[in-house]
């Protein structure tokens, strides 16, 4: 009930840019990570970083999701600067952001049937049966309904980012992030994750932030794609604009994943 | 947005990825280290002690999860931590009687077990089975929600990791660690009583007479209270290695291998200041 009104206080936001990163910065130590960061992340769309491993993706992911504090920079979310919200607006803000993590990290001490339902019994105050209709209504729109009182354990890895996003819906998630989802799941598994992320923005209406290394996959899904190489953002823009100018370090990773020219081909064209 | 004028090549990179390796510490830095690290992981604790008292005292109170490690610490305990009481309570039985008679004391012999158990051995040992056992087990257990991002799940679903998985643990080590130490003391008593009675041959009413003769509440409750310290401390250690786990499984593996052993020294060290505390004496 509250939750409901809550949602209706909050003023439409008409500002394609979901989430505005500017200046970003973060140092473990003496080793800088991140050096500033300019992203603007669309609302509703999928949009993708892509970047070799250890480029600084995961970390700008934690400083997103607020795992971590920046240095330096500004994250800004519906033009709220996220280091200057306090109290409701922050908690609010806070569980409009769902994560997948890259390895699921479902709570393997719960039931899938738990696992989803966590968020509704830690931050909602619904009741035994609506969390059930809520969790059951979840999975069954995510064709996972049948594995409800199995073990994540018991899962195949596709599955397995099935419950991870619907426990990173159940509360009015707006913002999705995904860590490397496709990372270590065979081509056919890779594919399906890649139909799950556009799904779930279509049926949630949410913003897909998707980190990946996975070429193929990211031209299947990207609306925006932005390139980090070492800390810093090299280009950014959609994937045929990014094809079209590619040159320096972006171009030789658009090479060296193999991404098949037909398909480059079929993108310049549309 | 920053393209052309950045340059896109990592500084670390062209050192070979390896920055500052000439200008690494030398052998007095690195031995001043290791003197000072025991230091340091005070520090880290004393840290997570004042955060597991802060989370422990805001709501929500999380009942379901103090049971449930209540259960894990206490329930899941019994049998060993009464296996050994059993025989630590036998072997001292026959030592004592075999030793106090080369100076006719054999029947000072259940004065002795039950003194020692109270005030010591029950809350040392007690501490130490639940150490190898439960600790264990938790390090474990959360070094690989750690090393599986599940912490950090936790973290964005808004829930404090701290008052989630450690405050429970660590009150529940408070309250079973002493009620084990009861546990262990009564079948200690009665492993002592049956060996020096039935196979050493003291009189029963002297075995019992002399225990309950010197045995009194102030040594109970001093027991007692160095149970429930070492409770919160070996569940604290342990829950802090697993906490700041790394390195994949075996760092799990290294991190509950750690627990073990700090619990142990921090057990042993801990009895002597809490016995110098409560006698007055000796600090
Ligand atoms: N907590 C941390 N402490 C120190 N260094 C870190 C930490 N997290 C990440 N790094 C370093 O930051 C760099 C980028 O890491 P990461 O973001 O995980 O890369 P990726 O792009 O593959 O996700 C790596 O060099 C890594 O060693
Ligand atoms: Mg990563």
């Amino acid at each position: 009930m509250s939750r409901k009104k809550q949602s209706e206080e909050r003023e439409p936001n008409d500002d394609p840019v979901h989430i505005r990163i500017r200046n970003l910065h973060k140092s473990y130590g003496n080793h800088h990570v991140l050096k500033g960061i300019d992203i603007d992340v669309l609302r509703g769309k999928t949009n993708v970083v892509i970047g070799p491993s250890g480029s600084g993706k995961s970390v700008l992911m934690r400083q997103i999701i607020r795992l971590e504090k920046p240095d330096e920079g500004e994250i800004l979310v519906d033009g709220r600067d996220y280091a200057q919200l306090r109290g409701m607006e922050l908690e609010r803000t806070r569980r409009s952001m769902g994560m997948v993590f890259q390895a699921s990290a479902l709570f393997d001490s719960m039931t899938v049937f738990d696992n989803v339902a966590f968020p509704l019994r830690e931050h909602s105050t619904l009741s035994k049966k609506e969390i059930r209709d809520r969790v059951m209504d979840r999975l069954q729109s995510l064709g996972i309904g049948h594995a409800a009182t199995k073990w994540p354990a018991e899962l195949s890895g596709g599955m397995q980012r099935r419950v991870a996003v619907a426990r990173a819906t159940v509360l009015e998630t707006e913002i999705l992030i995904y860590d490397e989802p496709t990372t270590g799941l065979d081509p056919m598994t890779v594919k399906t994750v890649d139909e799950l992320i556009a799904e779930t923005e279509e049926k949630f209406g949410v913003t897909s932030l998707v980190i990946s290394h996975d070429m193929a996959s990211v031209f299947r899904i990207a609306d925006r794609l932005t390139f980090l190489h070492f800390g810093t953002v090299i280009a950014s823009g959609s994937p045929a604009e990014l094809l079209e100018n590619a040159t320096g370090p972006f171009m030789e990773y658009v090479e060296a994943a193999g991404v098949r020219e037909d398909l480059i081909a079929s993108r310049r064209g549309s | 947005m920053a393209d052309a004028t950045a340059a896109p090549v990592d500084p670390d990179r062209e050192q070979g990825g390896k920055k500052e390796e000439p200008k690494g510490p030398g052998f007095l830095e690195r031995g001043l280290e290791t003197l000072l690290s025991p230091f340091a992981e005070l520090g880290v604790l004393a840290r997570m002690l004042f955060d597991t008292l802060f989370w422990a005292v805001r709501p929500p109170y999380r009942f379901r999860l103090l049971i449930e490690a209540a259960e894990f610490i206490g329930v899941g305990s019994i049998f060993i931590v009464g296996l050994t009481g059993f025989f630590t309570g036998a072997v001292l039985g026959l030592q004592l009687v075999d030793g106090f008679r080369q100076f006719g004391a054999q029947s000072q012999t259940g004065a002795v077990v039950a003194m020692a158990m109270a005030r010591e051995i029950g809350p040392v040992f007690s501490a130490l089975m639940v150490s190898s056992r439960a600790g264990s087990a938790m390090t474990t257990e959360i070094g690989s929600m750690r090393v599986s991002d599940q912490i950090n799940a936790l973290m964005t679903m808004a829930v404090n990791p701290i008052q989630y998985l450690i405050v429970p643990r660590v009150l529940a080590g408070i309250v079973m660690v002493p009620i084990l130490t009861m546990l262990f003391n009564i079948i200690g008593m009665f492993g002592a009583y049956l060996l020096s009675v039935y196979v050493m041959g003291i009189d029963p009413g002297v075995f019992v007479g002399r225990a309950q003769w010197i045995v009194d509440v102030p040594d109970v409750v001093q027991g007692l209270i160095k149970a429930s310290i070492f409770g919160a401390t070996i569940c604290l250690i342990a829950c802090r290695q697993g906490f700041y786990a790394s390195g994949g499984a075996a760092g799990v593996g290294r991190a509950t291998n750690r627990a073990v052993v700090h619990s142990a020294v921090a057990i042993l060290a801990l009895d002597y200041v809490v016995t110098a505390v409560v006698l007055g004496q000796g600090l």
